[in-house]
């Protein structure tokens, strides 16, 4: 075999060993990629179509194009002469859930941090028992854990019969099927996921830096907003990502403890394929949701990227 | 000079008395400090010296605050600084690791330790620009930590610390993760920028040829006592106890019976019944069985002719370049190492040849 065959030979070669790893690199996708299209892609490509479908009287959809749902989100069409009028109250409902889920994110910081804090802080052989303990609560159902917190925050609950034994209040408080019973259920649900992320980071953290904190003269305060902080701040930002979203979504909270008469977006669209049965409209809200979360995303992206970029 | 001679003259910037400190409870307890009295002194460059375990950085870090002691006090010119936070004490440290601030510019973690103190922006800037300048990396300013090497890194971390022009500075092990040849330079570095400041060092390590090179005293601890504090040659010629000679450089170490004293001399009989003058120690034995020292360079080779102090079977010739160790078996199994400058003469010098040593008789030391 002269040089030149041989080169080609060898060349033909990889390329057959290119094109084989080629197939089995598509052969190994293949489950996952079926997953993904089958319960993530599909759904969502069920959900635009139907958002621009004509609602059926008892339920489903008429298939017939329309943009109404999109308009309604914003507008109410006047019986008479068809004008359309601005309608604030899904938009409120969206301010609404938005101002909760919000609330309800600072709040898990402020409590997750210092939970965080105190269990990176331990010795490393008993942080595994305070991880253990901080994610006990994802054992119960979600739909039992909120029961259980009606059943506490209620007005015969166990915190009004304290304060009312201890004399500090004469009435009971109520906090039930209110916005706070709503804000006290969405930090109780999303509380691990602000503290894991946090501790993650804070795990990480040289305590030797703190050190050097207190020794450039800086107290406590200080060390914690101007080392801690900011070198946990991946941590902080992802617990607030994951318990805004979920928070923004929630529906077992405000439907338990809002009674149903506080809407958040999750519930209003839950009620549109139920009740309501105006399913473009539903699949219309949630494509909003998922608009509005996609946003929250990518400020957050390109926030990051910004820093990144103006650090290096 | 002596070591308590210059503490005659200067006034101390750290004094600790009776300090200890003990870890754990109850029978876990683990003593790292055990009643250390202590002056360092102004504009003094000090050096806590021994081997890891002996207490030397618990001390450095009682003396920047981020451990209370057990018992005892420590005070900052003259003034209690024992139960001060690090943040309310005027001392710096420069910590092993570097723990510069990875979230920070190079000239933002200079400027730390100003802008804790509130200092007004026109002050930090120009005391930043100083403290480059002083280090060497007015191009780096801007770099984020991690894109400096391990000297830029050290050289940062002594600007960070040095900045707040502190009355004292502590330096933890600071050149122990460098290479050997920047440790070099790096000595000399600290060692000229502690006279340029003025300011009162207290280093810590372990290794010994360091603390010979760069200090004004040194402190030898071990099991959380100081041993020895002294000039670097007080502790190099004279040092008082068996850690401390056999702790820093080689020394030959021969066990004896005091048969008189005279002033601070004493005749020690050595085991094959040689007698020798030795220096005794302020707290040296003057009777009964001692050990006396002598450094392998203060033993020289009997000269044809010459009667030697000792007389032993050559077993190894280990040469260095700059000397040669030769290494003797007495007739008493104990050893010692000559240290002849340059080669020796092969021919001569064989294993197995009896052969004859000559201790200089002043510089024999008594040991406590």
């Amino acid at each position: 075999m002269s040089g030149r065959e041989h080169q080609s030979a060898l060349a033909a070669a990889i390329d057959q060993n290119r094109r084989n790893e080629r197939v089995t690199r598509a052969w190994l996708l293949a489950p996952a990629l079926t997953i993904i299209l089958a319960i993530s892609i599909l759904p969502l490509g069920i959900t635009v179509v139907y958002s621009f479908l004509t609602p059926g009287t008892y339920g489903g959809v008429t298939w017939e194009f329309s943009t109404d749902s999109y308009v309604q989100f914003l507008f109410q069409r006047d019986i008479f002469d068809d004008t359309l009028v601005f309608n604030s109250a899904y938009v409120s409902i969206f301010l609404r859930s938005i101002g909760l889920a919000l609330g309800a994110t600072l709040g898990a910081l402020i409590l997750g941090f210092p939970t965080a804090y105190f269990i990176a802080t331990k010795p490393r052989e008993q942080r595994n028992i305070w991880l253990f303990l901080i994610t006990l609560p994802f054992w119960t159902n979600l739909l039992i854990r909120t029961y259980a917190m009606l059943l506490i925050i209620r007005d015969e609950g166990i915190i009004n019969i304290m304060l009312m034994k201890a004399s500090i209040i004469s009435s009971p408080l109520t906090i039930l099927y209110t916005d706070t019973a709503v804000f006290i259920g969405l930090i109780y649900s999303f509380l691990p996921f602000m503290v894991l992320p946090i501790y993650a980071s804070l795990e990480k953290l040289d305590f030797s830096l703190v050190e050097a904190g207190y020794d450039l003269y800086a107290n406590r305060l200080k060390v914690l907003f101007h080392v801690i902080v900011p070198l946990a701040k991946p941590g902080i930002v992802a617990g607030c990502i994951l318990v805004f979203i979920p928070g923004l979504g929630a529906y077992i909270t405000p439907e338990l403890l809002g009674g149903g008469k506080k809407l958040m977006i999750g519930n209003m669209i839950a009620m549109q394929f139920g009740a309501s049965r105006n399913w473009p409209f539903g699949s219309a809200a949630a494509l909003i949701l998922m608009a509005l979360v996609i946003l929250v995303l990518l400020v957050n992206v390109l926030a990051a990227r910004r820093g990144a970029s103006g650090n290096g | 000079m002596t070591g308590t001679e210059i503490a005659r003259d200067r006034k101390a910037a750290v004094s600790v008395r009776a300090l200890s400190k003990t870890f754990g409870q109850g029978e876990y307890a683990i003593t790292a400090l055990d009643s250390v009295e202590l002056d360092i002194l102004e504009n003094e460059f000090f050096t806590l010296l021994g081997p890891s375990g002996c207490g030397k950085t618990t001390l450095l870090r009682l003396i920047a605050g981020f451990e209370l002691p057990t018992n005892g006090s420590i005070s900052l010119q003259g003034q209690d600084i024992t139960d001060k936070p690090p943040h309310r004490r005027p001392i710096n440290t420069v910590f092993q690791n570097y723990a510069l601030f990875p979230h920070m510019t190079v000239a933002e973690n200079i400027g730390f330790g100003l802008r804790m103190l509130g200092k007004p922006t026109a002050e930090i800037k120009q005391t930043t620009e100083r403290m480059l300048a002083l280090v060497q990396l007015e191009a780096m300013a801007g770099r984020r930590t991690d894109q400096l090497s391990g000297g830029q890194q050290q050289r940062v971390a002594l600007a960070r610390a040095l900045a707040p022009a502190p009355k004292v500075l502590l330096l933890d092990e600071p050149l122990a993760a460098l290479d050997l040849k920047l440790r070099k330079s790096m000595q000399i570095e600290l060692k000229s920028l502690q006279a340029e400041t003025g300011i009162t060092f207290v280093f810590v390590t372990h290794d010994q040829e360091e603390a010979l090179t760069m200090s004004d005293r040194i402190a030898v601890m071990k099991s959380g006592k100081i041993l020895q504090i002294g000039t670097p040659r007080d502790i190099y010629d004279r040092p008082t106890h068996r850690f401390v000679a056999d702790f820093i450089g080689d020394i030959n170490i021969l066990e004896g019976t005091v048969e008189h004293t005279d002033g601070d001399l004493a005749t020690v009989r050595l085991k094959d019944g040689t007698r020798v003058s030795a220096h005794l120690g302020p707290a040296s034995a003057r009777s009964g069985d001692v050990s006396v020292a002598i450094r392998p360079e203060n033993v020289r080779l009997a000269s044809a002719g010459e009667t030697p102090t000792l007389t032993g079977v050559l077993e190894n010739i280990v040469y260095f370049g700059a000397a040669t160790n030769l290494h003797l078996r007495l007739g008493t199994g104990e050893e010692i190492v000559i240290r002849n400058p340059g080669a020796v003469d092969e021919g001569r010098y064989q294993p197995g040849a009896t052969i004859g040593a000559v201790m200089q008789p002043e510089l024999i030391r008594v040991l406590e």
